[in-house]
């Protein structure tokens, strides 16, 4: 059955729906369509000389193999981070939905680290992992193994992706947490009569129950890994060493903001806006089918 | 975002001289300087602001340069441009190419009347902010150039002279080697601001092009050249000093300054600018020298290339006459001696006029600040040659990140100093011809 709203009247429906639209349109549409225009455009620094150069800025920009470089490694750090946030919250949510004492206190700690922003973060694991004054870092060198992310790209890629993963973990842990406890307790309750024991009643009976939060949280997961990752990156290596983490967001920034390549930044932003496009028109189809049937 | 923080930043600003002082003609100075340099900043609005009641310069600390340049462009484009704005040494190319939104110091002191001529600054300084035919573009401020900091404690505990620095790079590694061997600090070599002190400044010492058609004064077609025998030399150098651990890479810029300061490091590359900040952060004794030299390459080293920054004036639709006056009267008051003589003694910035330089002679400066004079004689040392003069390549500091990208991979192990510079020379080429066709060059 569906609910169906009436409205007599023709004004009150568009009042109501005015403030929605009119934030859409200055802070999405608006933008929005200022980067399509200028990505088609050369134009220098001060927007003195601005000529149409039709697509060449997206030719330019997918013959460029530091650009092509870029792209997979960020389809190598969404994967990484998506994936270790998403197995540490989910094993963190799966103790926590045990009877144990003070599970209030667990779970409030927990999704603590959603609150911090992007770049404190960083600052956190800097103070942790930094090879001359971060604790492990210099733990690490003492005992005779080369840390120096500043240097070498592995390592200054495991380091953001592991800041970045560790600020999801929260959010995946609340999401979790509420898929299992909507888990009816029946269903596990008769998989425990019937003799299954732990790990086979989670890869059995959990786990597929599961899906429908887990499929969610892959595309939010990976969303965030793209796109809110800025902040932690930059705070963290700033795309260095080399390009070793510079990210398809790190570039839209270097090149627009720092290098002032307005044309070319442009053009990177519509192609990441295609991203998102695609990615949650997938969620829509997959979700929504899930609830209607 | 940027352009709301802007908006209101410029509401408040014009909202509080307003209640304050109604008479006084608020100048807005956006600029970079942080520590030691950022106080005497402070110090030279206070003084101006003191000597006249016309005007009230209001200095802004915007980040670090390549934030400031911009902050300045999007301002422009917002209508919300500083009246002032220091930019460093390699935005001059991009902000000579600005056209309408800068006023540059000839059309400054053709409009207002006020006297601004560039025969009292130092011709090494003044030519790197001037067009072709010696009209003055922006004013010099602060003007560094490349040395070597060293550590006179770890010299002794290395058995090394430390009256005595190294005057070569054949005795600089023979140094660094020592101190590795004696354990006299932790890191023997590092360098701040990489790509300029040892590829920039080593190429203009040695006489070798950064860039052809005069480092790229001559015109907008110039190409890289930084990939010859010389400073492909000296990359290796640094690559295999990395190797065997008397040289130690310490991030991009300013960063490995602290590493130097701290004690860590017993040489420590940088800008003659850190002095300011070494006089009140070491707690060892310390020298300045020379950058050291590689007889190989050439035994007769010349003059080093400034860096730092100079003050462009800025426009915006409604600004008036009067507050264009007032810059130009600011712009008079920073390049009288007194005041250029203190921000040089202060901060370890060259002086930028003669009468600053006269003046800090006559002060007795140099007999007491031991060291201070480095800078100044490594400047004015041989004849200006075509690769000594400066650099001025569009986007220049897009190309000194492209240089840190390759050289990071290089200290990696990842590619040969030949090849590192192979690749800098040809990303760094596709960046100035995109400059070019942008500026309609």
């Amino acid at each position: 059955m569906e609910r169906r709203t009436v409205f007599h009247h023709r004004l009150l429906p568009i009042l109501l729906v005015a403030p929605q639209f009119l934030l859409t349109v200055f802070f999405f549409l608006w933008p929005a369509g200022e980067a399509i225009w200028s990505s088609m455009t050369r134009q220098d620094p001060f927007g003195l000389h601005s000529q149409f150069v039709g697509l060449d800025n997206f030719t330019d920009l997918f013959e460029d193999p530091l650009y092509r470089d870029s792209i997979g490694r960020t389809v190598v750090f969404m994967t990484a981070v998506s994936l270790l946030s998403m197995a540490v919250a989910l094993l963190l949510a799966v103790f926590a939905d045990r009877e144990i004492r003070g599970r209030g206190i667990y779970r409030t700690l927990l999704i603590w680290p959603y609150a911090i922003a992007p770049a404190m973060a960083a600052v956190l694991w800097l103070l942790l992992l930094q090879p001359q004054i971060g604790l492990v870092g210099v733990w690490l060198n003492r005992h005779g193994i080369a840390w120096d992310y500043h240097l070498n790209g592995t390592q200054a890629l495991t380091v953001v992706i592991l800041a970045s993963a560790w600020k999801q973990v929260s959010y995946n842990f609340i999401f979790f947490l509420a898929g299992l406890q909507s888990i009816p307790r029946t269903v596990t309750e008769a998989a425990r009569l019937d003799g299954a024991k732990g790990w086979r009643r989670f890869r059995t009976i959990t786990f597929p129950l599961l899906a429908p939060t887990t499929f969610f949280l892959i595309v939010v997961n990976l969303v965030y890994a793209a796109f809110d990752t800025f902040g932690t990156v930059q705070a963290l290596t700033q795309g260095g060493p080399g390009k070793a983490t510079e990210t398809l967001v790190i570039k839209v920034y270097r090149d627009g903001v720092v290098n002032l390549d307005i044309g070319s930044s442009s053009a990177q932003s519509v192609v990441l806006m295609l991203g998102v496009v695609a990615l949650t028109a997938l969620q829509f189809r997959f979700l929504g089918r899930r609830s209607d049937a | 975002m940027k352009r709301r923080t802007l908006l209101t930043g410029s509401l408040a600003l014009a909202a509080s001289p307003v209640a304050a002082q109604a008479a006084k003609t608020p100048l807005v100075w956006w600029h970079a300087m942080t520590g030691a340099n950022g106080e005497e900043i402070n110090r030279i609005a206070t003084g101006f602001n003191a000597s006249q009641s016309a005007y009230e310069i209001q200095a802004v600390y915007k980040g670090g340069y390549a934030d400031v340049l911009t902050a300045a462009i999007a301002a422009w484009r917002a209508n919300q441009a500083p009246h002032l704005v220091q930019i460093f040494e390699v935005g001059t190319g991009s902000m000579l190419a600005a056209g309408p939104a800068t006023k540059q110091v000839w059309q400054l002191a053709q409009e207002t009347g006020v006297a601004l001529d560039p025969a009292l600054y130092i011709p090494g300084v003044r030519g790197y902010y001037a067009l072709s035919d010696g009209r003055q573009a922006s004013m010099p401020f602060n003007s560094s150039t490349a040395v070597m900091w060293y550590n006179k404690d770890a010299f002794e505990k290395a058995g090394l002279d430390p009256e005595k620095p190294p005057a070569t790079w054949a005795d600089t590694v023979a140094a660094a080697r020592a101190i590795k061997a004696k354990e006299a600090a932790s890191i023997p070599v590092t360098s701040s601001w990489l790509i300029w002190v040892q590829l920039e400044q080593f190429g203009a010492i040695h006489d070798l092009p950064f860039a052809s058609k005069s480092n790229g004064f001559d015109g907008l077609d110039a190409e890289l050249k930084f990939n010859g025998a010389g400073q492909a030399k000296q990359w290796q150098r640094l690559a295999d000093m990395s190797q065997e651990g008397t040289f130690k890479y310490t991030g991009r810029d300013t960063a490995p300054d602290a590493v130097f300061y701290s004690g860590q490091a017993a040489i420590g590359f940088g800008s003659s600018a850190g002095r300011g900040d070494i006089v009140r952060n070491a707690k060892f004794r310390w020298g300045e020298a020379l950058l050291p030299i590689d007889t190989e390459v050439n035994p007769h080293p010349i003059n080093s290339i400034i860096g730092g920054a100079s003050l462009w004036t800025m426009t915006a639709r409604e600004r008036t006459p009067a507050e264009y006056k007032g810059v130009a009267e600011f712009l008079r008051y920073i390049g009288q001696p007194e005041v250029d003589a203190h921000w040089h003694q202060t901060t370890g910035y060259v002086p930028v006029t003669f009468g600053g330089y006269e003046k800090s002679k006559a002060d007795g400066y140099y007999q007491t600040a031991v060291g201070a004079d480095v800078p100044i004689q490594q400047l004015a040392r041989g004849t200006v040659t075509a690769n000594s003069r400066g650099l001025r390549l569009g986007r220049l500091a897009e190309i000194r990140n492209i240089l840190y990208e390759e050289t990071e991979k290089m200290l990696q192990g990842q590619q040969t100093a030949q090849q590192t510079l192979d690749a800098g020379v040809q990303r760094g080429n596709r960046v100035l011809r995109d400059f070019q066709k942008s500026v309609g060059g």
